[in-house]
């Protein structure tokens, strides 16, 4: 994170997809619960990388029109969280934790089913763009131990055994609860997938 | 023995999380006693029940609502919600369960402070837990609990969940009010203190999740209650979380000052080693802390506490003062974490290293250069390439960084320090004894795996290689010897 740079391996060659007017509308409505226009910024790119899947370089310089800032202030910030993603990821993101309790109880194992499975490691995707995968430190669900999450989903006391029922199952991403769409891309929105 | 469950009392499974549930239950009946108070009437109140923050540094909660100015037009409550400290699991167990206490402890500490607006900065991997308070926040703007003239009281607040992106050190009280603000998480060189310059630049309070959650108990039960829970410096109940290879990992509410062996042993909490395993060791307060000799070593024969003896320490209180007669640096969040003994004591060295290594944010060059350091060395002791005076190398790194010494912004490099500082100085037996069985080559071999310009060199001068002269070592060069 922040001071050390992830190497994604792959960069994309192009600006991007841009923002749509109806991202920037859903961008904008955040202003009145600030004082600045500069602290819609994380809000702005959880939006964004709802919308596209990730941040691209257009979308940086859409973001830094709209809170009246340099692009080389978004892409500061875009770099120092772990969250954003600077090229395309895949439709499902597998997040290992790799914190003191998971590895206890067999994180590494898991990680390594998962890497072997798939054929990718930290930070990669599968050509076909489906899975992306990575580490992440302490989940907060240490009494679950070893957790997996798949994009928004927290998936408890996984073994490698259950892995191929898992990466199988469509709805592995789906949370089981009534969602806020505050975050969320706006409606019909398509993020682009990874390659 | 069992504990009441306060704060936990809808936790379990299928609780239901709504505002109907926390209302039969008595809820927001502290917030009309709040609101029939003074707002400083009320700090001096919480001031009384010596509330000390659950977030790690153990500040009680009403003294610092004291340090505002008078005289301010706007300010602001961020409730740290960005739980990251490996292995704390209570502000997701709380939140996910009855955010409604949460919200109602925001309210009270909001009027308390005169608080305009609050943000609940909620970490980016906390997703149920976002929908499940965002549902209960939208349930108290429907119910007049939020918003314009709260209850008829005359006083308004808003309440917006900020959502992270994943950065361990936005739970540092500037460093997440940077992130609100929309900038890296870099916390700010203190004083200026949040309460007199804060978020935007206005007063500010911070505070944890659970100290919030605790301030409508101690309203509806009153001081008495409270100041009857806990050890001397330390009232109050708290929730302990317990994880590893125990038999029931989990959250468990109890006063504060229960033991570390009852926290791992009680049947009420972790019920005891999976498989009748001993205990290694145990970071009884999150990683940072530091690390506890487990009952694998022999019991002490009683009297004062002598860290250089290798006894088992698992009688160390979780309280506020007693972590500090271990060798560690505080209570934290009270959450252990517990090492099993088949474990090798190189990878929990490796594995903490790796944490802080990797979540510094970089600004202080102690604190960036310093956890790489102990990561390299670490890795090399893992490896089996260690060497014996790396011990020693690893106990001079962490007596020179940290706020403590006074050579960093905050910290994080202090929560670096005592786990490590801790794990070499209460197993060094063991580390020794793993370095010896190494094999002659080890650092070699160790070279050969890994970039040679990445490791420091002058050891494997004299050891393995010699380097030609000027460059440094490739591959190549190191086969040739
Ligand atoms: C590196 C670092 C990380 C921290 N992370 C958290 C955290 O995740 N959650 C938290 O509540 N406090 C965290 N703290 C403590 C906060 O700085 C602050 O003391 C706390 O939020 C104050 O709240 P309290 O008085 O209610 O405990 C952290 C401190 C440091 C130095
Ligand atoms: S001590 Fe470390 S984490 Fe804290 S501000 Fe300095 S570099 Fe960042
Ligand atoms: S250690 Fe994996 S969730 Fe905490």
């Amino acid at each position: 994170m922040s001071w050390q740079a992830i190497d994604r391996k792959s960069a994309p060659a192009d600006e991007g997809p841009g923002l749509s007017d109806a991202v920037k509308e859903k961008i904008r409505a955040f202003f009145p619960r600030y004082e600045t226009k500069r602290a819609v910024m994380l809000p702005a790119l959880h939006v964004a990388q709802e919308a596209i899947g990730y941040i691209s370089v257009r979308a940086m310089k859409d973001i830094a029109e709209l809170l009246e800032l340099p692009p080389s202030a978004v892409m500061d910030v875009v770099t120092f969280y772990t969250h954003y993603w600077t090229h395309p990821r895949g439709e499902k993101v597998l997040m290992v934790c790799r914190s003191l309790s998971c590895q206890l109880m067999g994180a590494d194992k898991l990680q390594h089913a998962i890497e072997t499975k798939l054929g990718i490691k930290d930070h990669e995707t599968t050509p076909d763009g489906k899975f992306s995968f990575m580490t992440e430190e302490c989940l907060a669900a240490c009494d679950h131990a070893p957790c997996l999450m798949v994009n928004e989903r927290m998936h408890k006391r996984v073994t490698p055994e259950q892995l191929d029922k898992l990466l199988a199952d469509a709805d592995s991403d789906k949370l089981p609860m009534p969602r806020s769409d505050l975050y969320d891309a706006p409606h019909g929105e398509k993020p682009a997938r990874g390659h | 023995m069992a504990y009441e469950q306060i704060l936990m009392r809808n936790c379990r499974e299928g609780g239901d999380p709504s505002i109907k549930q926390y209302k039969a239950a008595g809820g927001y009946q502290a917030l009309d006693k709040a609101l029939a108070m003074k707002p400083d009437e009320l700090v001096e109140f919480v001031k009384g029940a010596n509330l000390r923050g659950r977030g790690g540094a153990g500040f009680p909660a009403g003294v610092k609502w004291s340090f505002l100015p008078p005289n301010r037009t706007v300010t602001y409550l961020c409730v740290n919600a960005d739980e990251s400290e490996p292995p704390t699991f209570c502000n997701r167990v709380l939140m996910e369960h009855d955010p409604h206490m949460l919200l109602e402890g925001i309210i009270i500490a909001g009027y308390a402070t005169r608080t305009t607006v609050a943000y609940i900065y909620m970490r980016g991997e906390f997703t149920e837990q976002f929908h499940v308070l965002q549902k209960a926040i939208d349930e108290a703007y429907a119910d007049g609990l939020l918003g314009k003239n709260i209850r008829g009281s005359g006083y308004d607040m808003e309440c917006y969940i900020h959502r992270g992106a994943g950065a361990y050190v936005c739970g540092e009280e500037t460093g997440l009010i940077e992130s609100l603000e929309g900038k890296r998480g870099w916390p700010r060189i203190k004083p200026p203190f949040p309460a007199v310059e804060g978020l935007f630049h206005k007063p500010t309070v911070v505070n944890n999740v659970e100290t919030l959650a605790c301030v409508p108990h101690i309203l509806t039960r009153g001081l008495d209650w409270w100041n009857g829970l806990g050890t001397q410096n330390s009232k109050g109940t708290k929730m302990y979380c317990v994880s590893g290879p125990v038999n029931r990992p989990g959250c468990y509410e109890a006063p504060l000052g229960i033991t570390t062996r009852e926290l791992i042993y009680g049947k009420d909490f972790g019920g005891g080693m999976r498989d009748n395993m001993k205990v290694k060791t145990v970071a009884p307060g999150g990683i940072s802390m530091g690390f506890l000799r487990g009952d694998m070593f022999p019991k002490p024969d009683g009297g004062k506490v002598d860290v250089t003896r290798d006894c088992d320490e698992l009688d160390c209180l979780l309280d506020f003062d007693d972590p500090r007669h271990y060798g560690l640096l505080g209570l934290g969040t009270a959450a252990a974490v517990v090492v099993a003994e088949d474990t090798d004591i190189r990878d929990v060295l490796f594995n903490v290293t790796r944490f802080f290594s990797h979540e510094s944010c970089g600004q202080c060059t102690q604190c960036r250069e310093g956890t790489g350091w102990m990561h390299r060395v670490a890795a090399r002791i893992r490896d089996g390439a260690g060497r014996q005076y790396d011990l020693d190398l690893l106990a001079e790194i962490t007596k020179n960084m940290g706020m403590m010494p006074g050579l960093s912004i905050c910290g994080l490099p202090d929560g670096a320090a005592f786990p490590i500082r801790t794990l070499v100085q209460k197993f060094r037996p063991e580390f020794e004894k793993r370095i010896g069985e190494q094999q002659a080559d080890a650092a070699k071999r160790r070279i050969l795996q890994t970039n040679p310009a990445a490791y420091d060199l002058p050891i494997l001068q004299g050891r393995a290689v010699q380097p030609a002269g000027g460059t440094y070592m490739t591959p190549e060069k190191l086969k040739r010897n």
